[in-house]
């Protein structure tokens, strides 16, 4: 836990009067992180490199866009024809922004998995939620930029969301477009708001990260560092780690990039804007699709709108709905189940969200959504109370050798909490 | 990991392959990001301008849009064709012949951008100012080009730039 040692005359005489690369030592260095973390912890810095990808291939795209009704459609396939590499830096954006949500939807699903979101890390996982939230704006705004059929008929389906609100809706819809329909004033506000947001996420990612290092990271094993033989220096096992995961990542996503680069967008966004004709089947981005699903499944209009956001709303919860003591799936028989059975569910609204709304599929959805509540409301609460941990082991650094059988499990929450 | 005398080990190697390799790749994502700055396909085919001279009376300028910025095209006078060959090349900043300059000698042809920070001139219309020299006048910062648009006072370091034009038939020209 000592300082670094700065050889250096001029670093040393900076790092006096601005602490920075202590600073920098500290956290991204001896940092200590438990050793034994998996693949799944890759996520993370795999999330904030997406982000800064993002960020980078973005200022660039926006010095060729024009935010302009009659120009935005133009000017992107400009930089599709004319902008020199501007395909590639365009393909990126586009498809990098499918890979920020699979890269944060793993990252979400192995925190369901290992229990990341429970005390200490509440806040640290609602930060996450946040990022989400905002993430998930980010990305229809700029969904809308091309100023292509998907891109206006998006727009006016979700904003027209908000006018299921009661007394109020109609008038928030038109502060939100600045007319009477989707049209020029929504464009130059959604870009606007598209180049702020991703700053936001950086101010938000920081307080992530910031309360991710109070505690440091949760482990596979889901039980708390012990002391210094449970962890290993972030540098250079973990900074080594993630860079290999960074390139087989970087690889997929070339892969995609030079070869499928279409692959994850919609064909009528290649047709410009046509207020007067909407598009026979409309879909959003996949990574909406399961939130889609549910708004659709509710038959009410306003119920379905509030199901929807209830969706991501619960997981602020979801602290306070899981109130077994062990972390870890892998030693909650019952939750490890349960889990895939979520991740199922999940893949299922994914899939039915992109389906027609109609038949079989309205109904499958219906129970496709009941079981998503479900799951938080009643099984994870009830979880608690009913299912049995097996054993935990001891600490990290000896979870089977060298001193018993561990230590007892946990008794189930109902027996531990009488007085 | 096998001793050995150098004292470089295998280990050493993989950190050089490795950070060689992240280095090639940077660079290799660097350049396109870069080079997405210089002019677009669609800018590059604006670059040439054709004018015809024919219409630009004795004495008169005309402005041409070339790149997005202008050129100037004097038919100039014989007085002032007179004036620009009887100059001193031991009197310019910048030496040069009006021949060298205007080949066809009626006919001058000039970027409009002064050398010194790229202001455009005055002396295009009558009522302007034309400098000590009678050609153009900075008012930038002050400097004095003569009726073959080469500096004779002042703080620019060379003469007005002939832009890359040629004669595609008797009248028209093709700058660029």
């Amino acid at each position: 836990m000592s300082g670094p040692k700065l050889t250096n005359p001029v670093v040393r005489w900076i790092d006096h009067r601005l602490p920075v690369f202590t600073f920098l030592h500290h956290e991204m260095h001896e940092y200590p992180t438990p050793k034994n973390l998996n693949y799944w912890w890759n996520f993370g810095s795999l999330a904030g490199i997406t982000l800064v990808i993002m960020i980078v291939t973005g200022i660039i795209l926006s010095m060729h866009y024009t935010a302009h009704v009659d120009h935005a459609f133009q000017s992107v396939e400009r930089i599709m024809r004319d902008v020199n590499y501007g395909w590639l830096i365009r393909y990126i954006h586009a498809n990098g922004a499918s890979f920020f949500f699979i890269v944060v939807y793993i990252h979400i699903f192995r925190g369901l998995y290992y229990g990341s979101y429970k005390a200490p890390r509440e806040l640290l996982w609602m930060l996450g939620v946040v990022i989400l939230l905002l993430m998930m704006a980010t990305a229809f705004m700029g969904y809308v930029l091309p100023w292509g059929q998907m891109s206006f008929w998006g727009a006016t389906v979700i904003t027209n969301l908000f006018s299921a609100i009661p007394l109020v809706g109609e008038s928030i819809v038109t502060l939100l477009w600045g007319g009477f329909s989707v049209d020029n004033p929504t464009l130059n506000r959604f870009f606007s708001l598209h180049y702020l947001l991703p700053f936001v996420i950086v101010g938000v990612v920081v307080l992530h990260i910031i309360a991710l290092h109070r505690f440091g990271s949760n482990n596979p094993l889901g039980i708390d560092v012990r002391g210094e033989q449970d962890t290993i220096s972030f540098h250079p096992y973990y900074t080594v780690k993630d860079m290999f995961g960074l390139s087989v990542f970087l690889t997929i996503m070339a892969a995609v990039v030079f070869f499928l680069p279409n692959s994850m967008g919609h064909p009528d966004n290649y047709i410009p804007a046509n207020p007067m004709v909407t598009p026979a089947h409309i879909v959003p981005e996949w990574y909406f699709l399961p939130f889609y699903a549910i708004l659709r499944a509710v038959p009410d209009k306003l119920l379905g709108v509030l199901a929807m956001f209830a969706a991501i709303a619960v997981l602020f919860v979801l602290p306070w709905l899981d109130r077994s003591p062990v972390r870890s799936a892998s030693f909650r028989p019952i939750y490890k189940i349960m889990f895939w059975v979520f991740l199922l569910d999940c893949v299922a609204l994914t899939y039915l969200g992109a389906m027609p709304a109609e038949g079989i599929y309205v109904v499958l959805s219906r129970l496709c959504t009941v079981y998503y509540f479900f799951h938080f409301i009643v099984l994870l609460p009830a979880l608690s109370i009913i299912e049995t941990p097996r054993s935990l082991p001891r600490s990290i650094g000896k979870p089977v050798l060298g001193g018993g059988n561990g230590i007892p499990a946990p008794a189930p929450a109902a027996a531990r909490e009488k007085p | 990991m096998a001793d050995n005398n150098d004292q470089s080990t295998r280990r050493d190697f993989i950190h050089v392959a490795s950070v060689s390799a992240a280095a090639l790749g940077a660079a290799c994502i660097a350049w396109p990001l870069i080079d997405q700055l210089n002019p677009a396909a669609d800018t590059l085919a604006l670059s040439t301008t054709e004018f015809d001279v024919s219409g630009v009376q004795e004495g008169m300028s005309v402005s041409v849009v070339w790149r997005g910025k202008p050129v100037f095209v004097r038919h100039r006078t014989k007085a002032e064709i007179d004036e620009a060959a009887a100059a001193e090349l031991s009197d310019l900043p910048d030496p040069q012949t009006d021949a060298d300059r205007a080949p066809r000698p009626e006919i001058l042809v000039l970027l409009g951008v002064c050398t010194h920070l790229g202001c455009v001139p005055l002396g295009q219309k009558a009522t302007d100012p034309k400098g000590e020299w009678g050609g153009w006048f900075c008012p930038c910062h002050g400097s004095h080009y003569d009726t073959s648009g080469r500096i004779r006072k002042g703080p620019a370091p060379t003469n007005l730039v002939i832009p890359p034009y040629k004669y595609i038939s008797d009248n028209i020209i093709k700058i660029g």
